[in-house]
């Protein structure tokens, strides 16, 4: 699928500003396995409109992936919007006479993704305290809304999760005693199932836009939101590989377990006790530990795969020692 | 073996070019090539603990399964005998050895991470 963006991008502009409306910028900010995000702005006289491009750059496939498409993507912002999540306002679902393949635009939010400056940066240090509340209150939100049907989002509660991992695990023919024992350890200590609910399935420090004065400006990532247990968003944003060494702050490395859970009660979300959290929080690092497991099987059949793949899979060992942190503390 | 240069030494003299040349480059090679800079810094601490790591490794596997035996069979024994369950959190011995394994690898792949079990910054 190749697709010339910076040439599309003007007759987008044109289509999205009107007559006389130019594209002022454009720059390629990231650009993942199968999904790339551009930065560029609409300058009509006396205006400009700063958005982001979100396009796949691979085939998708709806029925293996784990990914929603993006038009599903656009659903869901609108839906989590109506319940007071703030998620960047679309601007635009692409279509065929846009020459961009499947892709959305959105407004630009300001603000900081990178989670190491967030959790150390001084300008950030007024408002740290007050993130994990907002997340808490902001999941809340999440977990309110009615999943869009036009999403089509996938069901799985802890027991599924954990299988589809442990499956993709035993597929990789990998040896790992931790993520064995892990994997044993949480089917018998599964939480009791609860009521599922729409979840965003990405919600960590990475993916949140955080702005010095406001705090939480916006979630990004919709692409992983799918139907299943409230706890599962609570423990990934817990997970110990995105607290960019701050292991005394749990929650992303800039806030406390209480605040969280005090933030998604206080905004109407169902009481959550620490310990299923936590449950999701070792299962999270499960996860990413097999993720990381298949980022380094994906170079070993793609000569032309990138050197970060590799080394990403020198980080299982991270997810190793958090697990048997986890385990010996009795989750 | 060879040593002038010893096999470490030409990891840090090619992570030291790889730094050299990075600013020149356009911001996805530059990262790239951080990565890169990094993978050799993996070598490196390999080269220099991984003998020692993968020994004592597997004198800690042999205490827990009660056998002498090579890193890898022992490690599938290890793992096939959790996923049975006749071993698990509560086996005497299991997740400090798990732990100390653990750490060792660490200290290869990722020395400045920090986790639940960190002491706390100096």
């Amino acid at each position: 699928m190749s697709v010339d963006v910076l040439s599309a991008l003007p007759r987008l502009a044109q289509r999205l500003g009107g007559e006389g409306a130019v594209l002022a910028a454009a720059e390629r900010l990231s650009g993942g396995a199968s999904m790339e995000t551009w930065a560029f702005a609409v300058e009509t006289p006396g205006h400009r409109r700063d958005l982001i491009l979100r396009r796949r750059s691979a085939p998708f496939d709806p029925d293996t992936s784990r990914s929603t498409s993006l038009a599903a993507e656009a659903a869901l912002i609108a839906a989590v919007r109506a319940k007071g999540a703030p998620a960047p306002p679309l601007a635009h679902l692409c279509d065929e006479a846009d020459g961009l393949g499947e892709a959305h635009v959105t407004e630009r939010i300001s603000g900081e993704t990178l989670g190491r400056r967030i959790v150390s940066d001084p300008r950030f240090d007024a408002v740290r305290p007050k993130l994990a509340r907002q997340c808490g209150e902001i999941l809340a939100m999440i977990h309110d809304t009615p999943p869009p049907d036009a999403a089509h989002l996938k069901t799985a509660d802890f027991l599924a999760e954990l299988g589809r991992y442990e499956e993709i695990y035993r597929t990789s023919g990998a040896e790992r005693p931790v993520l064995e024992l892990a994997f044993q350890h949480l089917k018998k200590h599964a939480p009791e199932p609860m009521p599922l609910v729409l979840l965003h399935g990405d919600f960590r420090n990475g993916n949140l836009m955080i702005d010095p004065e406001v705090g939480v400006a916006a979630v990004l990532d919709w692409e992983l939101s799918h139907i299943g247990d409230p706890a599962e968003d609570l423990g990934w944003i817990c997970v110990n590989s995105w607290r960019f060494g701050r292991p005394d702050k749990p929650v992303g490395g800039f806030g406390d377990y209480a605040d969280l859970l005090a933030g998604y009660e206080a905004a109407g979300g169902a009481p959550i006790a620490l310990s299923r959290v936590r449950a999701w929080q070792a299962l999270g690092s499960l996860k990413w530990g097999v993720m990381c497991l298949m980022m380094y099987q994906s170079w070993v059949g793609d000569p032309e795969a990138s050197v970060e793949r590799p080394m990403i899979g020198r980080r299982v060992s991270e997810t190793e020692i958090d697990l048997v942190n986890l385990l010996e503390s009795g989750l | 073996m060879i040593d002038h240069p010893k096999a470490e030494e030409l990891t840090v003299a090619v992570a030291r070019w790889i730094d050299q040349v990075r600013p020149a480059l356009d911001p996805r090679n530059a990262f790239l090539a951080r990565v890169a800079a990094n993978a050799l810094g993996t070598v490196t601490r390999e080269l220099a603990l991984g003998p020692k790591a993968e020994a004592a490794a597997t004198e800690r596997l042999a205490g827990v399964l009660g056998r002498q035996g090579g890193h890898a069979e022992l490690t599938t024994e290890l793992c096939e005998r959790l996923r049975s369950g006749e071993l698990g959190v509560a086996t005497p011995g299991l997740m400090a050895t798990l732990r100390a394994n653990v750490l060792e690898q660490i200290a290869i792949d990722q020395p400045n991470y920090r986790h639940e079990g960190s002491s706390p910054p100096a």
